[in-house]
């Protein structure tokens, strides 16, 4: 009986994680799009150089990061999936989210210096946190972000 | 002190390199932000505790770059890079790294 009612708590509290975590990731992607069509005419660009390189008449560094992590159901389900093999989806879309949230807390910083465009934006990914062979170690990810901003002569 | 990450600095001419320079800084997690992570790690999503402690420290990394590069007398400092490291439990090592320069 007592195993049955331990059971059914476990199950009760998958279920409210999953739920949970599922909304956050949804209204999470419904901001960051929103905000990416915002920030569309502040473009990031991964080259060092531009073709009119004598325009940038001012250049600064900007970053953007963020510390993320997977609700308790997913990450029981990626453990499920380390046996398989294969996708585990729920770190894709985590990472994904991550690395657009990171731009985005980027190009807000570039935006307050009045900057035009982001050069040579680069990422960097860092499990933090993250211990070995301890079940109750916290698995998160830093995403960071950054470019030098430039502004441009109009 | 002009800091970018690219190997220039735009409309300026480099008259003097001076080498590498570098920051870092060791932080180890805070109990009481790592008790509300750990909360908030259940349900998933963004740990703000964690990305500001970062964010922080990140910003004592530059600052200790930029006084190295200052003392050298340079006035920009190009290439500029991050790094992280997780050294032992729960501690971690943020460095930046870049070449400093003269500009004119």
């Amino acid at each position: 009986m007592q195993q049955l009612i331990d059971l059914l708590y476990f199950v009760v509290f998958v279920a409210v994680t999953y739920s949970v975590g599922t909304i956050v990731e949804r209204s999470h992607y419904r901001k960051i799009e929103a905000e990416e069509k915002d920030y569309l005419n502040l473009p990031a660009v991964s080259s060092k150089e531009i073709e009119n390189k004598d325009q940038i008449i001012a250049a600064e560094m900007v970053s953007g990061s963020v510390v993320i992590s997977l609700d308790y159901f997913k990450r029981i389900l990626a453990g499920l999936r380390k046996i398989l093999g294969g996708r585990i989806k729920s770190y894709e879309t985590l990472l994904d989210r991550g690395r657009r949230e990171a731009i985005l807390r980027m190009k807000k910083q570039a935006r307050q210096i009045g900057a035009d465009l982001i050069l040579n934006m680069r990422f960097e990914t860092s499990a933090i946190g993250q211990v070995t062979q301890r079940k109750n170690s916290i698995g998160c990810f830093e995403v960071l972000a950054y470019g030098t901003a430039v502004k441009l002569r109009k | 002190m002009i800091t970018t990450n690219i190997d220039s600095v735009p409309g300026k001419r480099i008259a003097e390199h001076f080498g590498i320079v570098q920051g870092s800084t060791v932080r180890a997690r805070h109990v009481g932000a790592d008790f509300v992570a750990g909360l908030k790690n259940v349900v998933g999503g963004e740990l703000k505790g964690y990305t500001l402690l970062l964010e922080r420290a990140r910003k004592e990394a530059l600052e200790r770059m930029i006084a190295q590069a200052q003392q050298l007398g340079a006035n920009a400092i190009i290439n500029v890079r991050f790094a992280t490291a997780a050294i032992t439990q729960g501690a971690a090592e943020l460095m930046t790294y870049g070449t400093a320069v003269r500009v004119e």
